[in-house]
């Protein structure tokens, strides 16, 4: 759109510029191309993704209503009384039938206007499964490298095992309302596999502190292996109670957040880090080959052996394996030459 | 991605707790396909802009049945102006008699909807002019 006007590489590099030297709506103007995934957004996440992998990334998931945005409000005011910038990236769901959203994690994230230090971002998930929108870990990159301490990921309201928050986050946080489950839904695999802590929340209602001490007793009930290394090790999440409503419980969830991270400095998130590189990389080749299947010059045949697919002519895998030597015979050429 | 969803933001300025109308707009909008970044109640013109600001919206909805119009639309046009929003649409709302429309036009705010608007017309007016910011 305007951005055909300017060079993108020049837009984004004056866009880059001015959000690295603190300004917020060149900041809020960058985030727009990474949603929209414009030129502009690919060549400013070139130059500002090796400034960016210094903020504590935490992803705040759980089910609809049970109190993610209050929390991450409550979390903000702790923050800032401790000094520290904030970002919140809030997912909320686009619909299905007309791609509209309602975006209202902002009703509970007031009175900051004129604080510089906390920059609250709304994002509608736009048909991407998962709990996040597909561009929420590149915006996320945006903020980092802008120079927010913390940076809040909040998912949208999630189920049994919508855990893409866990690649995306240094830090998962689960949250769970009382009375939600007994000790069978704790030790079923998915959402709470992947939190690094669980926060009970509403921890004013009845039941709070049982459902936390039921939580406890499941998610650290088998001891950890030491004799295991090759294999993937089940995580041993905290499990805290906070009112979000008060701020009861928010200092000890702040506190136990940045512990969490000191101690991922050992190097046991490495691998996690290389998990999110992978899956990163993974999502721009796959857009990458989609565009490229869909470019001009090659729809007609990439459509002729979908329709071949369609009527059992041709088998799945032998279509994915023809589609993908005619692209890299394509990347052989030019770029320009191809059909 | 060109056929981006337009952005739009609902707020209500000032101190009236009425917010049917607004809920029900941005519900209407949601259905229309818009992206609505809904704020509530009770908001102060640094708020409104503030929002604006960071979640980079095409248009804003401001929802006011208070009275308090004169004092409080002008204020948000002007702070948009000075975050350098200035090509965002401003839109009204609610309970504003016809006498004071074209003072509001003049402080920047493009179309005041009043009852019996329809969710469809005000989508329709969004449509066609809102600038296609970025």
């Amino acid at each position: 759109m305007g951005d055909r006007a300017q060079d993108p590489v020049a837009r984004a590099t004056g866009l880059s510029d001015a959000a690295l030297a603190g300004d917020r709506r060149a900041l809020a103007r960058l985030l727009t191309a990474v949603e929209n995934r414009t030129p502009v957004a690919e060549a400013a996440l070139r130059r500002l993704y090796p400034l960016a992998g210094r903020a504590h990334l935490v992803g705040i998931t759980g089910p609809p209503g049970a109190g993610k945005s209050t929390l991450v409000a409550s979390l903000i005011a702790e923050v800032r009384r401790a000094g520290r910038s904030v970002a919140v990236i809030a997912v909320d769901p686009s619909s299905p039938i007309t791609g509209g959203a309602l975006l209202g994690d902002r009703v509970r994230m007031q009175a900051y206007a004129g604080d510089r230090d906390v920059f609250i971002r709304s994002m509608a998930a736009r048909g991407h499964a998962g709990g996040l929108a597909s561009t929420s870990g590149a915006a996320a990159a945006v903020l980092d490298a802008a120079g927010f301490d913390l940076i809040l990921v909040e998912t949208v309201g999630t189920g049994q095992s919508e855990v893409e928050v866990a690649a995306t986050a240094d830090t998962t946080v689960v949250l769970e309302a009382p009375e939600m489950g007994d000790e069978i839904q704790a030790i079923k695999a998915g959402l709470l596999e992947v939190a690094d802590l669980v926060v009970v929340n509403k921890g004013d209602r009845p039941g709070a502190q049982r459902t936390a001490s039921q939580l406890r007793a499941m998610l650290v009930a088998t001891p950890p292996r030491n004799d295991a290394h090759d294999r993937p090790q089940p995580k041993r999440p905290d499990v805290l109670v906070t009112t979000a409503s008060t701020g009861e419980g928010v200092p000890e969830l702040l506190a136990a957040l940045d512990a969490h991270r000191i101690g991922d400095r050992g190097g046991t998130t490495w691998s996690a880090r290389v998990a999110r590189a992978e899956a990163q990389v993974g999502a721009i080749i796959a857009d990458r080959l989609r565009e490229r299947l869909a470019a001009p010059g090659r729809s007609a045949a990439t459509r002729d052996i979908y329709d071949a697919v369609a009527r059992h002519e041709l088998d799945p895998f032998a279509a994915a394996d023809r589609l993908l030597a005619a692209m890299s015979e394509d990347g052989a050429r030019p770029p320009g030459a191809t059909g | 991605m060109t056929d981006r969803p337009i952005k739009v933001l609902i707020a209500k300025p000032g101190l009236d707790g009425h917010d049917r109308g607004a809920k029900v707009l941005a519900r209407g909008l949601r259905d229309e396909g818009f992206e609505v970044v809904y704020t509530g109640l009770r908001q102060t013109p640094e708020m409104i802009a503030t929002a604006a600001s960071q979640e980079d919206v095409d248009v804003v909805g401001l929802s006011i049945l208070s009275g308090a119009h004169m004092t409080l639309l002008p204020k948000v046009c002007r702070l948009l102006q000075d975050e350098g929003l200035g090509d965002v649409l401003v839109t009204a709302g609610g309970i504003i008699p016809d006498d004071d429309i074209p003072a509001l036009r003049e402080a920047g705010v493009a179309a005041v909807f009043g009852p019996g608007t329809t969710i469809a017309e005000v989508a329709d007016f969004l449509r066609a002019n809102a600038r296609p910011r970025d």
